[in-house]
């Protein structure tokens, strides 16, 4: 498993109906891309986030498919509108199976 | 160690690059630095008293471009973060044979607000100018009998970043005088010491030349108020000490070691210059 791996996210703690508020994530990944060799020449196995997932109250918001490219500690900035109160719900995907979650909630008035 | 006696002379060509400079490219600009919506940060002020040929200081972030400014204004946004909450952590572990962490003797880093901005500072007990790092592994060693860090290595630079960090806001002052001042007036020598096979003294470029481009750089007027600094060069903090040597070798010279007698006194009177500027690091620079 990754060492170090931890998500953060920023979201605001409120808002008003329907209004459009940025979201902000980060997780700290080496995201090794597998075209890497170590010191002896061998080839350092791929081990990147994958997948990066945001729902709110059970409905999909964004799904994020990431590849070998993509540097250490993937950033993601986005935008979304808030119907109601609730809360986000953040995953990533690791190659080695391991899924990181975090949740925020938001007040809606 | 190639070293020549102090040349003034620079200047006057330092005038005439300026006049064909100003118009690609003007000084600071004019930017307000919030951090987080709440931390103001003073990037520019009068001049302490002690420079001679320097009116108003500046901080390094008001000669960045927007993109780079905008990482600082939020703290989910600067990179140098991450390894800020690395060193808290480290703050609050017990470690070496004394079994004790940071927070046994200090309690939480935020008791540390201040400390950044008087560093470096006399120390009666040693008898010697110590900067941040110096005190750092005194503890390590005496008080936590632990291996004591690199002097620029990453344990240290995330060290130095979480001071910083519970620090920012407040003025730099570091103390020039007393004591401390035959180090000040060594740091000041090496300041104006013309180095290396292309004779630059600190001064030829940041006091001379400030807000003008060398090459493609906008140099400023190298105040260490923002340092440790995340660099979107190499993506990693970097330790003022680092700096001081990648400076020294682009004026292709031997260069003084971090941590070095000459290093430490060259701190301190460069932290001087900026005596007034809030403490801003960890920032972010290119």
């Amino acid at each position: 498993m990754a060492s170090g791996v931890k998500p953060r996210v920023k979201v605001p703690k409120t808002a008003s109906a329907g209004e459009t508020i940025t979201i902000k994530t980060l997780i700290s990944h080496k995201m090794e891309s597998g075209q890497r060799k170590d010191d002896d020449g061998n080839v350092i196995p791929r081990s990147i986030i994958n997948r990066f997932v945001a729902d709110f109250n059970g409905q999909n918001i964004i799904d994020v498919t990431l590849e070998p490219a993509i540097s250490t500690n993937p950033y993601f900035q986005f935008e979304a509108i808030v119907p109601e109160s609730g809360e986000f719900q953040f995953t990533w995907y690791d190659d080695d199976g391991s899924v990181y979650e975090t949740s925020k909630a938001i007040e809606v008035s | 160690m190639t070293r020549q006696t102090r040349v003034r002379a620079g200047a006057a060509i330092g005038v005439v690059a300026g006049v064909l400079a100003v118009a690609a490219h003007a000084g600071p600009d004019d930017d307000d630095l919030v951090i987080n919506g709440e931390i103001e940060i003073v990037t520019e002020t009068a001049a302490p008293e002690h420079i001679e040929h320097v009116g108003t200081i500046y901080s390094g972030w008001r000669f960045r471009s927007d993109e780079t400014q905008a990482f600082q204004v939020d703290d989910f946004d600067n990179p140098s973060m991450i390894w800020v909450e690395q060193a808290e952590e480290v703050w609050n572990t017990a470690e070496g044979a004394a079994g004790k962490s940071c927070a046994s003797c200090h309690d939480g880093s935020d008791s540390m607000a201040g400390v950044r901005a008087v560093y470096p500072k006399w120390n009666e007990d040693a008898g010697e100018v110590r900067t941040l790092e110096m005190q750092i592994n005194d503890c390590r060693e005496n008080r936590m009998q632990a291996e004591t860090w690199k002097y620029t290595g990453g344990e240290m630079v995330n060290m130095v970043a979480l001071l910083s960090a519970v620090s920012r806001g407040i003025p730099v002052n570091v103390a020039i005088d007393g004591p401390a001042q035959s180090t000040w007036e060594m740091g000041k020598d090496i300041y104006y010491t013309r180095y290396g096979q292309l004779e630059l003294s600190c001064a030829n470029c940041h006091e001379d030349n400030y807000g003008n481009m060398i090459r493609a750089d906008h140099l400023s007027q190298g105040q260490i108020n923002g340092f440790p600094t995340y660099r979107l060069k190499n993506t990693k903090l970097n330790a003022v000490h680092a700096r001081f040597k990648g400076c020294v070798r682009d004026t292709r010279a031997e260069t003084f070691a971090p941590g070095s007698p000459e290093f430490v006194a060259l701190e301190l009177y460069v932290a001087s210059r900026g005596n007034g500027l809030s403490v801003e690091g960890p920032s972010v620079r290119n």
